[in-house]
């Protein structure tokens, strides 16, 4: 089934600052999205509430995903339903490999049973590859989550991550920031070769401050967003424009959004609350 | 049948009928006193030595006050409790002579495949008892003894006249005194001088009787350079009222000398498990303690090594476990009473659900023991708001030229860990088990590998409906 992510009209806040602010935008099965603006704009909080980070509330608006209420899902079914996110500040977890944790993941992500577990001769198999075709030194599969890893080794373990769980939409928070420009081509042949793997049916959203990483992926969708809404879209032409003129040559044209501000609505967690411990 | 009564007491008016031996595996009582201690003696067969230190174990036993700076032990009912079961007349020589309920109970624990694996040798207590024992040839023309503590005490009396009570004598504490007193089974491990047993001595066992009180002896020698690792891993089914479970070990380390000692400790949530244990470590020697406490209703156990010679080193690794009902008080004693001594304290401890856990500890350095070093590190991680940890670290340095250095932490599962966790599918529950497993991996990873499954596999059980 093509999937295909609808946001409409979402508000968003976070610790009572209101960062989104009526973004609207569809993701489709094959479609390569960039999403563009300058930092504070909200493209970061628009990604973490799509995967349901329980630290962002949802003010208002919908989200569909395969035509189902997204929002009203916690993050692991999101997941487990082919959403994923290359978060821009991945944590840390002490005491776990990355192997027992891709393991799991894509054993969750591949519908086995709970705890079942791919058999680990599959589960070799599979990650040796994605790990050689990302250039990742293998010893990665033996260290704990993200523990002491550098900002480079995060992203790229980050993009070894969406590669075994291959997801049918992607979102890239920031993924080419702290990366140095053979690392930007590494990490974007990877997703050109998910792309392809998919047979062009994954779709991806590259959220980016820098035009950089559009050489090597190339959006069929550009989108800016200011102060949290996407105030003007186009194809991979704009993206050249941002690169040439800069955000403030755009931000010109936009000044007034910046004056609205969120009305009424019902706040609600961007995931379902899917815990109560504090 | 003619006792040897040294003490005047007229065994004949006894109520259980001393005179047919075979009547008493069946006649246990409950409560203690100097007839049970005497009976218990008698039905072993032991030298009158043995008898002696249990009739002195038990005076001081009566005399030491109960502990009152640790754990609530007010519910423990001395008289409530039996001081010694035997569920079969003899004990088993090899698999085919363990009678079948008690090899059920084993199919369930999974000893027979695990011995077939890699077992050398398998000392399973039931019910006081042990009615397995086996080691593999090898081993036994090294010279190598690895029996239950009666039988140890029966072949090897020499040997374990030398040591026994020594490491600690029934004076240390209340628990050591009555586990002196009416001490039964146990392991009694000796590896001569040079021989490095390469497969882990492992002994399983269990308590299954309702009130029963379990009190093994352990009593391990390392002669010098040589090298054992001896585990022992315990589960236990549910009772209806509480239980008593009061262990002493005895580790002698000798000179270049190793002995690595694991646990598990899984009773069930009604046991109180107050356990002495104690290792002395000499020249160059090294000790090491891992312990895992996840069951019982208290545990009070603080590992100890005493570093008596230059060049002792002294390694405490521990993992607590509490939940709803449950006070584990685990941790560890240090003392470095030689020059370049070494020692390092892990302790982690997880509570939740209304459970304390923490940790309590003794660095002690003696005045002389310059160039010493200790590293202690405590860790704990708190599921929920009801839950709590403690940490009582005492330190008392009497030497300037010391590294001394404490570290402890408190947390909480973070919201960000298990967010991140979800994100890529995997459901809160795994991964609030992740995490937690990735919290006390330091010490898993000590275990050996099917240790290290079952301690993953028992805290997943735990952790069971922990979230909402």
């Amino acid at each position: 089934m093509a999937a295909e992510l609808g946001i409409t009209d979402l508000w968003a806040q976070v610790e009572d600052k209101v960062i989104l602010k009526g973004a609207s935008l569809t993701v489709r099965s094959g479609e390569i999205h960039a999403l563009m603006g300058p930092n504070g704009s909200g493209k970061s909080t628009l990604a973490n509430v799509l995967m349901g980070n329980p630290f962002y509330q949802v003010i208002k608006g919908e989200v569909l995903y395969k035509g189902e209420d997204l929002l009203a899902m916690a993050p692991d079914e999101r997941a487990r339903k082919g959403l994923f996110i290359a978060f821009q500040y991945p944590v840390s977890i002490p005491g776990v490999t990355m192997a027992s944790f891709l393991r799991t993941a894509v054993s969750a992500r591949r519908g086995y049973e709970k705890d079942q577990l791919m058999s680990l001769a599959e589960f070799q198999k599979l990650v040796r590859g994605k790990v050689e075709e990302l250039q990742i030194d293998p010893a990665i599969l033996g260290r704990y989550v993200n523990e002491g890893f550098s900002g480079g080794e995060k992203k790229r373990a980050e993009i070894l991550q969406m590669a075994v769980l291959e997801p049918e939409i992607a979102i890239m928070d920031e993924t080419d920031s702290g990366l140095d420009v053979d690392a930007v081509k590494i990490v974007a042949a990877g997703v050109n070769r998910m792309y392809e793997h998919s047979g062009r049916q994954m779709g991806v959203l590259v959220i980016t401050h820098y035009p950089r990483i559009l050489k090597y992926i190339r959006p069929t969708q550009v989108h800016v967003m200011f102060d949290g809404r996407i105030v003007t879209s186009g194809d991979a032409e704009l993206a050249d424009e941002l690169d040439r003129i800069g955000y403030d040559g755009i931000r010109a044209q936009y000044e007034q959004v910046a004056a609205e501000v969120a009305g009424e609505g019902e706040v609600r967690s961007a995931g379902k609350v899917f815990w109560v411990r504090h | 049948m003619a006792v040897a009564n040294p003490l005047g007491i007229d065994l004949d008016q006894y109520k259980w009928g001393f005179r047919d031996p075979e009547q008493y595996a069946f006649k246990s009582r409950k409560g203690l006193d100097r007839d049970v201690v005497e009976m218990i003696s008698h039905m072993k067969e032991e030298p009158d030595w043995m008898r002696a230190f249990r009739l002195h174990s038990l005076g001081v036993f009566e005399k030491k006050p109960m502990p009152t700076w640790g754990a609530d032990l007010s519910t423990i009912h001395f008289d409530d409790i039996y001081y010694y079961v035997k569920p079969t007349e003899k004990q088993g020589k090899s698999w085919d002579e363990v009678p079948e309920n008690i090899k059920r109970t084993f199919d369930r624990l999974g000893i027979p495949e695990a011995e077939k694996k890699f077992l050398a040798g398998v000392g399973a207590q039931y019910e006081s008892e042990v009615v397995y024992h086996s080691l593999r040839e090898e081993w036994t023309k090294q010279g190598v003894i690895f029996l239950d503590m009666d039988s140890g005490l029966r072949e090897h009396p020499d040997i374990v006249r030398e040591y026994f009570g020594t490491v600690v004598p029934p004076e240390d504490n209340k628990f050591a005194a009555l586990n002196s007193a009416v001490w039964s089974g146990g392991s009694f491990v000796y590896v001569p001088e040079g021989v490095h047993v390469t497969i882990p001595l492992q002994a399983y066992f269990r308590i299954n009787a309702q009130n029963m009180g379990q009190f093994e002896r352990t009593l391990i020698i390392a002669e010098p350079g040589s090298y054992v690792h001896y585990v022992e891993g315990c589960t236990a089914p549910i009772y209806t009222t509480d239980s008593l479970h009061s262990a002493v070990v005895e580790i002698i380390v000798k000179e270049g000398a190793r002995v690595r000692y694991t646990t598990i400790q899984n009773w069930s949530k009604n046991v109180y498990n107050l356990v002495t244990k104690r290792a002395v470590a000499y020249r160059d020697a090294t000790m090491e303690w891992v312990d895992g406490n996840l069951g019982s209703k208290v545990t009070m156990k603080y590992p100890s090594v005493y570093m008596l010679e230059p060049g002792a080193k002294a390694e405490i690794l521990s993992v607590a476990f509490a939940g709803n009902g449950q006070h584990q008080d685990p941790g560890g004693k240090v003392i470095h009473a030689a020059p370049y001594t070494t020692s390092s304290v892990v302790s982690k401890s997880i509570s939740k659900n209304g459970g304390r856990a923490g940790y309590r500890g003794l660095v002690k350095v003696y005045p002389g023991a310059r160039g010493s070093k200790c590293a202690v590190r405590c860790d704990a991680l708190i599921l929920d708001e009801q839950s709590r940890s403690d940490t009582y670290p005492t330190m008392e340095i009497d030497e300037d030229d010391v590294q001394v250095t404490h570290e402890a932490t408190v947390s909480k599962v973070s919201d960000e860990q298990l967010f991140y966790l979800m994100s890529r599918g995997i459901n809160q529950d795994e991964a609030m088990n992740m995490i937690v497993r990735g919290f006390i991996e330091p010490i898993s990873r000590e275990l050996p590998m099917e240790y290290s499954v079952e301690l993953n596999r028992l805290i997943a059980l735990e952790m069971e409906g922990s979230v909402g």
